[in-house]
């Protein structure tokens, strides 16, 4: 009598790990579901939507340039960011705030949300290994504009479908700023 | 016939229903616990690789548990993924915590305080090793493992707490160096204070 309960609490215990295992391999080599919040990506993504990231695009190396993607936060490891790579290593893009950003890990303040940020003469260059992110709605998001550009290993995954609410399912639009950087040689 | 045609159909489901237990434990524990990689390079010496290449290189065992939630100490010896390479991951020591002043060796600012959700990591072979000193604080993020580390000189850039990948724990190998890795910190390389430490916190530092 015991040995049956204790076989068939091994047996639950044993696919429970089992289970629990291939979960883990299907959300951090296949994708997972992102519930975004915060008015950074508006309007391609608004504050409680559901999307679907994919991780094999990260794992192989293949995001580019107008992916939206899921990274860790450069300030705080714990929180997720949700931002469209702009440029990739290499690109040189033009922003506001001093050109020197990274040299003195001053990071500038946003201007004032009701202003348009300037555009500064001097482009910054994307360095080997980072990207450089930028949410949608540049009136309102803290981005590689204000801590710079964030290193390609703190990307989690590229968001390809959106999932809820249930009238805007499907792919995620292009980016209505304009600020992709063209092809850079 | 029929008897060996069963057999075989026997033989792969058991393989299948092997494997798909086999490669998800697998794959997990590697991620999620603990997993195995040689040290290349030289810029850790003397603590690892303390011969070179020329008796064959440490093996070290890295612990993925103990860095889930991004909690290193000083001192520690750790993997953390390269901000410079993606697929490359490299191991040094922590020196400095956010917060802390450093003086740093040969980067712009002789001394600098290491931003929020950053660390400062270093060799322990200076002349020979890029690390923070070469390229800032750094960032620490958890990801996947690979089966060598390199630890070579490297360029300069911020290192941020999303990107430490896991902490050596112990050298497994050659046999006559198995010891487990104590954190510490060489005397010279101490940060100076923390901005976010009390008053009395200073004082035992020093």
């Amino acid at each position: 009598m015991f040995r049956r309960v204790l076989g068939k609490t091994l047996g639950f215990l044993g696919y429970t790990v089992q289970y629990g295992c291939i979960a883990h391999c299907a959300f951090e080599y296949i994708g997972e579901f992102v519930a975004c919040s915060g008015p950074s990506m508006e309007p391609t993504i608004t504050s409680h939507d559901v999307v679907f990231s994919e991780r094999l695009s990260r794992h192989l190396c293949r995001i580019e340039k107008g992916d939206i993607v899921i990274a860790k936060s450069p300030f705080d490891p714990h929180m997720n960011i949700c931002k469209r790579v702009i440029g990739l290593e290499g690109d040189k893009i033009c922003t506001s705030g001093p050109s020197d950003v990274f040299k003195t890990h001053q990071y500038p303040r946003l201007p004032q949300p009701t202003l348009r940020p300037a555009i500064s003469l001097k482009p910054i260059t994307v360095p080997k290994g980072h990207v450089w992110l930028e949410g949608d709605n540049l009136r309102n998001s803290t981005d590689s504009r204000s801590y710079g550009p964030v290193p390609y290993a703190l990307i989690r995954g590229r968001v390809c479908l959106k999932l809820w609410p249930p009238h805007n399912f499907g792919a995620l639009n292009q980016s209505p700023t304009g600020r992709i950087v063209k092809r850079s040689d | 016939m029929a008897q060996q045609a069963g057999a075989g159909r026997r033989y792969v489901r058991a393989f299948v229903s092997g494997f798909f237990v086999a490669v998800p434990v697998t794959v997990t524990v590697l991620d999620r616990f603990a997993y195995v990689a040689r040290v290349e390079g030289a810029s850790m010496q003397p603590s690892l690789n303390p011969e070179g290449n020329v008796t064959g290189s440490d093996v070290v065992l890295l612990n993925r548990w103990s860095v889930r939630n991004y909690q290193v100490r000083r001192g520690d010896i750790v993997s953390v993924l390269s901000p410079k390479n993606p697929q490359q991951k490299i191991i040094k020591r922590v020196i400095a915590l956010e917060g802390d002043f450093i003086k740093t060796l040969g980067y712009k600012n002789r001394y600098l305080k290491v931003p929020d959700g950053h660390f400062w990591i270093e060799g322990d072979h200076h002349g020979h090793s890029l690390d923070s000193n070469s390229f800032g604080p750094a960032l620490r993020t958890p990801w996947r493992a690979r089966c060598s580390v390199k630890c070579c000189v490297w360029c300069s850039h911020g290192v941020s707490l999303g990107l430490v990948h896991g902490r050596a724990s112990h050298i497994i190998w050659p046999p006559n160096r198995w010891q487990r890795i104590e954190p510490s910190i060489p005397p010279e390389r101490m940060p100076l204070l923390n901005w976010h430490a009390d008053a009395t916190e200073d004082e035992e530092k020093d």
